[in-house]
């Protein structure tokens, strides 16, 4: 009697979780669709010799690719791109690498109400919030349609989220290495140097990489600041790619699309593979 | 004994850091420097220029003003400005909210069930959704919302003009699509701290999925939700990409505050009015900053 419940129990149970399992599965799947359908026409539009914009299996072919060496502003826009982005994660790091240092070892005064401000007015003042006195400023510093104005600014805009994300990093290391490095006479320099850069080293990878996305998908610091199509980024080139009457040349837009997604796609898989990328619980309510 | 060491040596001299007061102020500095113009100088100057007829062109342009609380009484009867208003209150709970905190919990909740492999790959594709640049995104929904050849009209046998009839609903999908790793990603890492123990007892007291979701995983997750929602609140509500989709229109149908700004002050060049209608949004993002920091140290 009293197994025969159970059993009977245990049927519903059984049921239940069949229905809830097909439920999670169908969910997912449709997950899966709606991230999953887009980024297929990034990965076969650029491939096909009929590019349209449907999803379709391509006609395979290279030749889109030359499309990208026959307009004399493409190429020039990664370049353009990469040199913001490149000078914009190490100027970060050259910056921001030995405040964030500081700011986990010295406990001088007044060094909480600066970490309080500087979270305070970066979130407050973000680039659109701010982005008529950006422009000013880069008028009348003479910033404008310069490289090096670009990347001030991208800076400017990365260093506090930076200085935290390196501050916390710094801060879950412990102090001892530093500490018997000095009791055995290692001048600050020395210790600065051969043990306290290479154990941040890590976390100035992943800064370096987390600046060099940001500046890389960057769109509104260059709409303000660059006006010369020879020094705009991919990521307003992209707006340039039509025929003069308003139709997207789509064997450009695919491949080049292609090409400036995929530097950023690979540094986030090496990034995951060798220091695994995932929140630890450390942001929370 | 170890204590007499540390006396002598030089940590106790230089309060317990390898670095001197020379040193700590070369370190900081540079940064200092980088925060003072690029932090609080824009802030005072949105603050200031809102306060002033300033303009680039045109007769104020040369006769700048200081024309006090003008700007400020104008915003709050521009039509214009109540538009871009409403318009960003509903992206942000269309697609910060209802879209990215809600479907981010759902994805980590039910991948948090599946096997390490399958919960990888699924989470693989919704990243790459975030890493892909803006622009190419924004191209990426232009192919599937086309007219003629897009994939939605495809599936759906329909002719719409997807940007054209419903462009709020378009930046709304597509900033969903944008930016629900980062959710997902949260919720999951809080999903994961909670004890295994706590579910288990749950399963064996033969308690539902949508028990345990209600008994156990709901209750401790909770302070990651609030964060969750005021983050990406923040985040979208200072968000200018609906601009690479839609440009802010048609019509001004899509013309968040952002875009609303720099369409008056940086294409119309009218910066006094473009810098009161900044400083309102300075004020919407220190209110909802000071919650989050409040929040966060209750809970430290």
């Amino acid at each position: 009697m009293s197994t025969n419940i159970f059993s009977r129990k245990r049927q519903i149970i059984e049921e239940r979780s069949l229905s809830e399992r097909s439920f999670s599965f169908i969910f997912i799947l449709l997950v899966v669709l709606f991230f999953g359908v887009p980024l297929l026409w990034l990965v076969l539009a650029p491939f096909d010799a009929i590019t349209t914009y449907s999803i379709k299996w391509p006609d395979w072919t290279l030749s889109n690719f030359s499309k990208i060496n026959e307009n004399p502003y493409a190429l020039r826009s990664l370049v353009n791109s990469a040199v913001f982005s490149a000078g914009t994660g190490f100027l970060v790091i050259l910056v921001g690498a030995p405040a964030s240092y500081v700011l986990s070892r010295v406990k001088f005064a007044g060094r909480d109400v600066f970490l309080y401000v500087l979270l305070l007015f970066s979130s407050i003042v973000t680039g659109t919030a701010a982005m008529v006195p950006l422009f000013l400023l880069a008028l009348k510093l003479n910033l404008l349609d310069t490289h090096h104005g670009v990347i001030l600014v991208l800076t400017g805009g990365l260093i506090p989220a930076s200085i935290f994300i390196l501050k916390d990093f710094t801060d879950s290391i412990p102090k001892s290495y530093e500490e018997s490095a000095q009791i055995f006479g290692a001048s600050s320099w020395r210790i600065l140097r051969d043990i306290v850069t290479p154990i941040i080293r890590p976390g100035l990878a992943v800064i370096f990489v987390w600046t060099f996305v940001q500046a890389w998908g960057n769109f509104l610091t260059p709409l303000i600041m660059i006006r010369d199509v020879n020094k705009s980024p991919a990521a307003n080139m992209m707006y340039a790619f039509y025929t003069e009457g308003g139709t997207a040349i789509l064997p450009l837009v695919a491949t080049f699309s292609l090409l400036y997604t995929a530097p950023v796609l690979l540094m986030y898989l090496y990034v995951n593979k060798k220091y695994g990328f995932r929140f630890h619980g450390g942001i929370k309510g | 004994m170890s204590t007499t060491i540390n006396k002598g040596s030089r940590a106790a001299k230089l309060g317990n850091s390898i670095l001197g007061r020379g040193a700590v102020t070369a370190f900081l500095s540079p940064s200092v420097i980088f925060i003072t113009i690029f932090l609080f100088i824009p802030a005072g100057w949105t603050i200031y220029l809102g306060l002033t007829n300033y303009k680039l062109t045109g007769f104020d342009a040369a006769n700048t003003k200081f024309v006090a609380l003008d700007n400020f009484l104008k915003v709050f009867q521009d039509p214009q400005f109540i538009n871009s208003l409403k318009l960003s209150i509903i992206y942000v709970i269309g697609s910060a909210i209802l879209g990215q905190t809600v479907l981010g919990f759902l994805l980590a909740w039910i991948l948090s069930t599946f096997s390490a492999r399958a919960r990888n790959l699924v989470e693989l594709i919704v990243i790459f959704a975030w890493i892909v640049p803006g622009s190419v995104v924004a191209f990426l929904w232009v192919a599937i919302l086309n007219a003629d050849e897009g994939t939605l009209n495809r599936l759906t046998g329909s002719k719409i003009e997807w940007l054209l009839r419903y462009p709020m609903l378009s930046i709304i999908v597509f900033n969903i699509w944008r930016g629900t790793a980062f959710s997902m990603l949260l919720f999951s890492a809080a999903i994961t701290a909670i004890p295994k123990s706590h579910l288990e007892v749950a399963r064996v007291a033969g308690a539902t999925r949508m028990q345990q979701l209600r008994q156990v995983i709901l209750p401790s997750a909770r302070p990651y939700i609030y964060t969750n929602i005021l983050l990406i609140t923040l985040w979208t509500f200072n968000d200018f990409g609906p601009y690479l989709l839609t440009g802010g229109g048609p019509g001004g149908q899509t013309e968040v505050l952002p875009i609303f700004v720099y369409n008056t002050a940086l294409r119309f060049l009218d910066f006094g009015y473009g810098s009161a209608i900044a400083t309102v949004m300075l004020l919407i993002n220190l209110f909802i900053s000071l919650i989050i920091i409040k929040r966060s140290k209750r809970n430290r």
